[in-house]
């Protein structure tokens, strides 16, 4: 299924968030480095999982890609079209092409909905834009082709989402982003609020929805088990950076980045014989801050490896091989280093 | 199966208010008073024995109970009952009208400051605060001095006055409900601002809403009697309760039917109102909800 052909291509994406102060005149006083500067292409019909601590700056990518914070710096380029210079009407014509999916299936869906309007929303949306002609029927249809696709009985239609587990409410989740046929669905976080034996069928639903639909999916974790699932390629995130991007199997076999090693040791393994002999990598100190700019590699300050240089000087990222790319100068050659 | 599962309905909200009701003998008591004021009010020419105008001078003050009378006349001659039955209607238009003005704008001026927010926001807020800095009646008598006196000026003034409290009220609630996922997942779907204001935001927040406007109908009654009675409100010969008091307290000793029977009248319509006004609150606020 996977080709070559970028479908999203994110470059120098920055998302800050004003510091204010002042009762009446509001002054900006600083600013909250939720996403400082990440670029990354995302190629058609692929998963790319993006890990990392809570607070890294996942989730404020997901919702600066799809337009939901208006970013502070950077492109967002869908099929080679920059999403961040579009008007609101521009981007409605797009906006079907890039659906999400919410971390939380309890606070998602609008209480006071039926499932049948919930699915329905976004193609009424579309309707009342003048950029779909649906008749009741069609909309009818629609509804009940999407509640079986994603395992829901049509017979639910008229149901609230407080009758739902869980798991179902991801479903109809699932179902709605899934109404306007689109191309790539950002999921941020889908299965993390759910229990690990509901986590499970939801993954393999949405990888059967993959191999069905042809879609592209941009998937956030903190789970390194699910990511390393369901992911084709895999973005590590650090204080709103990617340290490291890389074919999901290398990364988790070599990981390069010092946070990524750190990361994998973290993860336990269901195996008690390997389980034991695991060698954790423990960081010291707390995650700083994201309101300070900084001026050298972010994670020099609980780097075990961290040398001199990285304090002054940001790393770059370097392709290590074709497809494994890592920010660390660790892995770039002395001689390259600027002075 | 699948016929079962067909079968097995949930109750809609609405459905569920109307059980949860049901079983609050209050809110009950207050919306059967209720219902029978609107009735009142739609038959009153089927109802009034009497025209509520109609003066028969010789038999003036006559006391309930006596000649026909069921509830006696007034110091004019004009018939007690007919007239409190018309004026059912007044006390009921007057209720609906003014909490309808005070709750549409109030409802757009709500949604609208804390769905923008920022400095749209901070000059609307202040504009109320100098509302609310105003007493209440005071506001009302100066709107009305303004629009001068009459039955529909009360209504627009009551209206106005009640604003504030409405748009507060609104703002609170979507400010705790613009921040969900499920408005961030609709703003994905593609939504605008309108639709998300009003379509998906404003339904979620209606429940406190709905409480201060059925609370509300009880004290607007009671403030355009309360205008009418210092001559600013309904102008004779309407039959307006609070006007009849007004026009008749100095018989309170010697015909004391003539002012105690709207006072009755204003009492229960507004017992009414405010007892289905409680009960609506202890059911609609999800806290109370088992």
């Amino acid at each position: 299924m996977s080709n070559n052909t970028p479908i999203l291509e994110v470059k120098d994406l920055k998302q800050h968030f004003p510091i204010e102060q002042g009762a009446i005149i509001k002054r900006q006083v600083g600013a909250i480095r939720a996403v400082d500067g990440i670029s990354f292409t995302v190629n058609a019909g692929e998963t790319l999982g993006i890990v990392g601590e809570s607070g890294c700056g996942k989730s404020t990518t997901a919702r600066a890609i799809a337009q939901l914070y208006k970013p502070t710096s950077g492109e967002v380029l869908y099929e080679g079209q920059d999403l961040v210079k579009l008007s609101n009407k521009e981007m409605l014509s797009i906006r079907k092409n890039i659906q999400m999916i919410f971390q939380d299936p309890y606070a998602s869906l609008d209480s006071r909905m039926t499932v049948r309007k919930i699915i329905a929303e976004p193609l009424e949306i579309y309707n009342s834009h003048g950029l779909m002609k649906l008749t009741t029927e069609d909309i009818e249809h629609k509804v009940e082709e999407l509640m079986e696709r994603v395992g829901l009985s049509r017979f639910y239609k008229n149901r609230y989402p407080h009758e739902f587990s869980g798991g179902q409410r991801q479903r109809i989740g699932i179902a709605r982003a899934l109404a306007l046929n689109p191309k790539i669905i950002l999921a941020d976080e889908p299965v993390s609020a759910l229990d690990v034996s509901i986590q499970s069928q939801i993954l393999n639903l949405l990888v059967d929805l993959q191999k069905e639909l042809g879609l592209t999916y941009i998937f956030i974790a903190h789970d390194l088990a699910v990511i390393e699932y369901i992911s084709t390629r895999v973005a590590v995130m650090y204080l709103g950076k990617i340290v490291e991007i890389s074919e999901s199997k290398a990364l988790y076999k070599q990981p390069l980045h010092p946070y990524t090693q750190a990361l994998l040791s973290a993860a336990p393994i269901p195996d008690p014989v390997i389980e034991k002999k695991r060698q954790r990598i423990i960081l010291t100190g707390d995650v700083p801050s994201p309101d300070q700019e900084r001026f050298g590699c972010y994670f020099y300050d609980r780097c075990p490896k961290r040398m001199d240089h990285c304090r002054t000087h940001i790393p770059p990222m370097e392709s290590f091989d074709d497809n494994h790319q890592v920010a660390c100068w660790l892995h770039i050659d002395k001689s390259k280093w600027p002075e | 199966m699948e016929q079962e599962l067909l079968e097995i309905k949930e109750p809609t909200p609405l459905q569920e208010t109307w059980y949860n009701l049901k079983k609050n003998k209050g809110a009950m008591t207050g919306l059967v008073i209720i219902v029978l004021f609107v009735l009142m009010a739609i038959f009153a020419p089927l109802l009034a024995p009497h025209d509520p105008v109609e003066q028969v001078i010789e038999l003036r003050k006559t006391p309930p109970f006596t000649g026909g009378y069921i509830l006696g006349t007034d110091d004019l001659g004009r018939d007690m009952l007919s007239r409190l039955i018309y004026g059912a209607r007044i006390s009921m238009s007057i209720g609906v009208v003014s909490v309808g003005i005070s709750l549409v704008l109030g409802l757009i001026i709500g949604v609208v400051s804390a769905y923008f927010g920022g400095i749209l926001d901070k000059i609307i807020m202040r504009i109320i605060d100098i509302m609310l800095a105003f007493p209440y009646i005071l506001l009302t008598i100066v709107i009305v001095a303004i629009l001068g006196p009459s039955l529909v000026n009360a209504m627009v003034a009551i209206g106005i006055s009640q604003v504030p409290r409405y748009a507060r009220l609104v703002r609170a609630s979507v400010l705790a409900e613009k921040e969900n996922d499920y408005v961030l997942a609709e703003r994905a779907l593609g939504a605008g601002n309108m639709e998300l204001m009003f379509k998906t935001i404003l339904p979620n927040c209606l429940s406190a809403t709905i409480v201060q406007s059925t609370l509300g109908v009880g004290e607007a009654i009671l403030s355009s009697a309360g205008l009418s009675f210092l001559g600013l409100g309904a102008q004779p010969p309407t039959p307006e309760w609070g006007l009849m008091i007004a026009s008749s307290k100095e018989f309170i000793t010697n015909a004391w039917w003539i002012v105690t029977l709207p006072g009755i009248a204003i009492l229960l319509a507004v017992l009414g109102f405010n007892l289905l006004g409680d009960g609506l609150r202890d059911i609609l606020d999800p806290k109370m909800r088992s």
